[in-house]
């Protein structure tokens, strides 16, 4: 006898959400309780993978430079993280190794000090920008924070706000709560089509199609495809991150830095480079890696004698202007999407405050400046 | 204990593992000469300080990690041994002596 929740063809869900990367997994983990039945329906390992090969950031600072409401939303995120933490700690025995004890961006020369001071300032005065604790540390102050600091670092912008997680541990500790309890993963579903009639989603995969009453696009760089069969237009644009992995050693930076910062087993992440390379996720580029490797030992010149284990490129998920998009399709309602390049940071107010609001089946008004309408203003 | 498939080399070396003296093949990977020392946990780990040592043998796995003249975290198996070679095992994580 076939159970409700089997794989036979006919399952039908409260919710679909199409995505297990860190998007697609804290919205799903959110929506556990609030409805009946969630699938995640995952593609396979083809799929571009933002979520394994970021640099694990919950970072606040540079948030919001062009769209206020973006600044407050991170804020609230980041408030939110320490919530999110505890409770993957209690439900799956899983740390993700969160420590939000400030970070910094390491500024080199009076040219960069200026410039970021005066971005900030700007950033800090825009409409919707709820104010924050924030400093510009000089050479001795930032020092103070991160033990053999460069000479060449001459200043720093700090928030106590930022910090780090093991973005590795957060994807597994996610799906390793839908395991325990009313999400069921479908892996190897890349979804090809969405069909929509009588108030119920259609979505078809290469092995079946499932059902859902309500379906939550999560789907990274495709979402951009995924939204036009939902009548959602949205220009997205890859942009190339690469990262270069040092060896572990004993535990030495407390204060993450923008572009490096050791991880909680001891491994150094040297970022954080930007590209338009298109797809590309597959290669890494010598240019690029000496250009990391070269500001991360003026940073913290002991790095000189650590030795590089890898390096990676990994496409960064955005929409055009760089901002989150978030919205429910005016013309098949029950279909949802959400895209951002903090899947990160954002993980926490996606569980707990975007999450509830799929479920109750309207988003607030306050995220109306994240809808795709932005990109579609009409000309005079 | 490891025992050796062919005849030892001609030639032997002698290393120096955790200041007792080995010997050695000429052509030995350091990885190959601790195990036929019967030393077979090389290092302890990073992360939980359990001991590890040389699984893949082709420098994929990094469980053979050593210090080899005062240099840390060396591949014991893609090292070969050098008369006099001084090698410790690597406990935990390195330092940076910042």
């Amino acid at each position: 006898m076939a159970s409700a929740n089997s794989s036979s063809s006919s399952s039908v869900f409260d919710v679909a959400v199409i995505g297990g990367g860190l998007v697609g997994s804290a919205i799903a983990y959110g929506l556990r309780g609030s409805v009946e039945s969630v699938a995640v329906l995952d593609e396979g390992d083809v799929a571009l993978r933002a979520s394994r090969g970021n640099f694990g950031l919950v970072w606040l600072q540079s948030k919001g430079y062009g769209m206020g409401a973006y600044s407050h939303w991170t804020l609230r995120s980041t408030r939110l993280w320490p919530q999110l933490a505890a409770r993957l700690l209690d439900e799956t025995g899983i740390d993700v190794a969160l420590e939000q004890k400030g970070g910094l961006t390491p500024l080199m020369g009076d040219h960069e000090i200026e410039a970021r001071l005066a971005w900030v300032e700007r950033l800090m005065a825009q409409p919707g920008v709820e104010p924050y604790e924030w400093k510009l540390l000089d050479h001795h102050q930032a020092a103070a924070l991160v033990p053999g600091l460069g000479a060449d670092v001459t200043g720093a912008i700090w928030t106590p706000h930022d910090g780090i997680v093991n973005p590795l541990k957060l994807l597994r500790a996610l799906h390793a709560a839908f395991a325990r309890g009313g999400v069921s993963y479908l892996p190897n579903h890349g979804v090809e089509k969405i069909e929509h009639s009588a108030g119920m989603f259609h979505l078809r995969t290469a092995a079946r199609c499932i059902h859902a009453r309500k379906i939550v696009l999560a789907s990274g760089l495709h979402n951009g495809a995924l939204g036009a069969q939902v009548g959602i237009d949205l220009p997205m644009a890859p942009q190339r991150g690469q990262i270069i992995v040092l060896e572990r050693t004993r535990r030495l930076l407390d204060t993450p830095m923008v572009t490096l910062r050791q991880n909680d087993e001891g491994s150094w992440l040297v970022g954080d480079s930007q590209e338009d390379a298109g797809y590309a996720d597959h290669v890494t580029t010598l240019p690029v890696l000496a250009t990391l490797a070269d500001r991360a030992v003026r940073t913290l010149p002991a790095l000189g004698d650590v030795r590089a284990v890898r390096a990676w490129s990994a496409l960064r998920v955005r929409a055009k202007d760089g901002f989150p998009v978030y919205e429910q399709s005016a013309r098949h309602p029950g279909a949802f999407i959400a895209t951002c390049h903090s899947g990160v940071t954002l993980a926490a107010i996606h569980a707990f405050t975007l999450a509830p609001m799929i479920a109750a089946g309207a988003l607030a008004p306050a995220l109306d400046g994240f809808s795709t309408r932005r990109f579609h203003v009409q000309s005079a | 204990m490891f025992s050796r498939l062919e005849p030892p080399a001609a030639r032997t070396v002698r290393i120096t593992v955790d200041g007792a003296s080995i010997a050695c093949g000429e052509g030995d990977s350091v990885a190959a000469a601790l195990l036929a020392a019967g030393i077979d946990a090389c290092r302890d780990t990073a992360v939980s300080g359990t001991a590890r040592g040389p699984f893949c043998m082709m420098g994929v796995c990094y469980d053979c990690l050593v210090g080899i003249d005062g240099q840390p975290n060396q591949q014991a198996c893609m090292t070969r041994v050098r008369e006099g070679m001084v090698v410790n095992r690597q406990l935990g994580a390195r330092e940076v002596k910042a």
